[in-house]
């Protein structure tokens, strides 16, 4: 087993599938001669050249609809958003252009497309530069969003998207990019819309995606200590949610915490506590308990900063609560 | 560099040409009957007075060339090929139109032909017309996009974000502006602070010119110029077509916003009675003859109402499918 950075991980699946294809290019600001703003595209313009490794001005609305008449027209693209912030910036284009095209033009024109770069919330940027866009792009249909925590799930995911013939949004997180992973020597593409269980438990469910995953398995360390043995599911993929990896957990604990760094309203954790009581009502021995971002605009001061954002101790009451244990 | 009258249109073109407006400006006035009867619902833009405008372009782009518009796609959708049966059933939401009945009139579609759609907010296809371009480039192809926007679009920013990149990269585009006076019902002038808008890619290098949108082989030789510009390499270009649309904005505009006589004096000038025009005038054809392809378009337009009103509704199996390709 070798170690990779989530970093390393995304930047082999790049390199490896624009070897593989000639169709797939990169593009989006600072890529190519500054080598990526957090480095994940390093290397790639010494090794592809500026006809496949783009830098765009400072034009996401431009060159995310120049990167989806591209892929109409054939070629496979890969757009680096500096962060999925600047990406309202280019809303329009990815929603009503990449994800209905499809649709609109009854199957006639694919949009194989991968919008990629870090979402959420990094440390003291302030709130336009904080924002988790995974349950906004995940109400679309016609896009597929991928929000992986591992190494090698960012890996294998990434390679999937990148072959994958429809738009797929997927979100990586600054604050992951360094973190090192135990990988197996070579990494396939990993197939989009599974689940993976993390950790088995029978008393509570914890479904977390990115970050949060982390967060979600020391809760679960914790939990065990106070006797309660906590299922951690890594969603991996958004969108296809894997409902049936959380209603079959579910079915066995009972119990549901999900955790998300976005907002409560209308989010994830919303949705599959929606799909939980519909699929499996009957199993439900607590209501689903959500962990998630507080409903403002991220602050700046660390401890405000801190008090608005999903922490372990968090998920460890939510699931305390949910198992009606007593909390403190 | 752009020269007036350089590039003629020959007997054969004008004829043809006859054939393909009469054909978009009869399938459109069938398009306005229809819906009037409520067979097409919804948002629906006719391009009745712009003809000269698709059919100068068509004849100077080669076959594999691509072209992109907004939503009053009617006239390109026919442009690049297609069976216009199958636009008009697309129109009236039929399992057999060109989007099987999920895009309607503002997202038609023809890839085979090359028609990369039909985009229903307003400058949406001018970045992803250059990037169709792109793709060439990439491709090394030769080919290139010709991207039609409105004059309402030009005061989109993206429309000034894809210039800025066409110009930046050298991609093999034209842009077209369809200047037809109205952006819905807000005139150019009182929407856009410079009126002469073959002159809005100024600041990327971009050249531009102006052509009569009323006239064909105006159309036709600013076109020609624009192809030769563009496939040496030189990048994006712009034409301008000084148009008019008699009808409303969409359908349901009675176009309070203009006056009658201001509509009667365009249709002085009407393009497709122009052409039918200098047809005679150069004895290019008979008056038989020319009877001859208007009662073969009156027919063609019947066969295609009579397919579009009894073709069937898509099945419902169909809701769930297309979102993934």
């Amino acid at each position: 087993m070798a170690e990779i950075t989530v970093r390393e991980a995304l930047g082999q699946a790049m390199r490896e599938e624009m070897h593989r294809d000639k169709r797939v290019f990169v593009m989006g600001e600072e890529v190519a001669e500054y080598q990526g703003a957090y480095k994940i595209t390093q290397g790639l313009l010494e090794e592809f050249g500026p006809s496949r490794v783009i830098d765009t001005p400072i034009t996401e609305h431009g060159f995310a609809g120049l990167a989806i008449g591209a892929a109409f027209g054939g070629l496979r693209p890969i757009v680096e958003f500096m962060t999925f912030n600047f990406s309202m910036q280019a809303f329009d284009q990815i929603v009503n252009s990449a994800a209905k095209t499809n649709y609109m033009s009854g199957g006639q024109l694919g949009c194989p497309i991968v919008f990629r770069g870090p979402n959420g919330a990094a440390a003291r940027v302030g709130a336009q530069h904080s924002q988790n866009y995974a349950a906004l792009y995940a109400h679309i249909p016609g896009l597929k969003v991928i929000a992986p925590y591992s190494a090698e799930d960012n890996k294998g995911l990434l390679i999937s998207a990148i072959r994958d013939d429809n738009p797929v949004i997927f979100l990586e997180n600054e604050i992951m990019y360094g973190q090192s992973f135990e990988v197996p020597d070579t990494i396939g593409p990993i197939e989009i819309g599974k689940a993976k269980v993390l950790r088995e438990g029978t008393d509570v469910t914890i479904v977390a995606f990115s970050l949060q995953v982390g967060m979600a398995l020391e809760a679960a360390e914790v939990l065990a200590q106070a006797g309660i043995n906590a299922e951690v599911i890594d969603l991996r993929t958004i969108r296809p949610l894997d409902e049936n990896t959380i209603i079959e957990s579910v079915v066995k604990t009972n119990r549901l915490v999900c955790v998300e760094e976005g907002w409560f309203f209308a989010g994830i954790g919303a949705t599959i506590s929606s799909i939980i009581m519909r699929e499996a009502f009957d199993y439900l021995d607590a209501p689903v308990e959500i962990v998630s971002g507080k409903d403002v605009p991220l602050p700046y001061a660390v401890n405000l900063e801190k008090l608005s954002l999903p922490t372990t101790s968090e998920i460890i009451e939510a699931a305390k609560k949910a198992c009606y244990t007593k909390l403190g | 560099m752009f020269e007036l009258g350089k590039y003629k249109l020959n007997l054969k073109q004008y004829v043809d040409s006859y054939e393909k407006m009469l054909l978009i400006r009869r399938f459109e006035e069938k398009c306005g009957q229809l819906y009037g009867m409520g067979l097409i619902g919804g948002f629906c833009h006719l391009y009745i007075g712009q003809e000269a405008v698709i059919a100068g372009i068509d004849l100077a782009k080669d076959k594999d060339d691509s072209t992109i518009t907004s939503y009053r796609d009617h006239g390109h959708i026919i442009a690049s090929g297609i069976d216009p049966k199958y636009v008009m059933a697309e129109l009236t939401g039929r399992a057999s139109g060109c989007s099987k009945g999920k895009g309607g009139s503002m997202h038609m579609f023809n890839s085979e032909g090359r028609f990369y759609g039909g985009h229903g907010i307003v400058g949406a296809q001018v970045p992803i017309g250059t990037g169709l371009a792109f793709a060439e480039k990439y491709n090394n192809t030769n080919k290139l996009c010709f991207t039609f926007l409105g004059d309402g679009a030009v005061n989109q920013g993206q429309v000034y974000e894809a210039f800025n990149m066409a110009a930046l990269w050298k991609l093999p585009v034209v842009y077209v502006i369809e200047n037809n006076e109205y952006s819905m019902g807000t005139s150019v002038v009182r929407s856009t602070a410079m009126t002469d808008l073959y002159r809005k890619g100024e600041s990327f290098g971009i050249p531009g010119f102006q052509a009569d949108g009323m006239n064909i082989e105006s159309i036709y030789n600013a076109a020609m110029q624009a192809v030769q510009y563009v496939r040496s390499g030189n990048g994006p270009i712009i034409i301008e077509a000084k148009t008019y649309r008699y009808r409303g904005h969409s359908m349901s505009d009675p176009a309070k916003y203009r006056t009658k006589d201001e509509v009667e004096e365009k249709k002085n000038h009407d393009p497709v009675a122009a052409v039918r025009q200098i047809i005679i005038d150069k004895s290019y054809a008979s008056e038989e003859q020319l009877k001859e392809i208007e009662n073969k378009v009156k027919k063609t337009i019947a066969e295609v109402a009579e397919f579009a009103t009894t073709e069937a509704l898509p099945s419902e199996d169909e809701l769930f499918t297309d979102i993934f390709k």
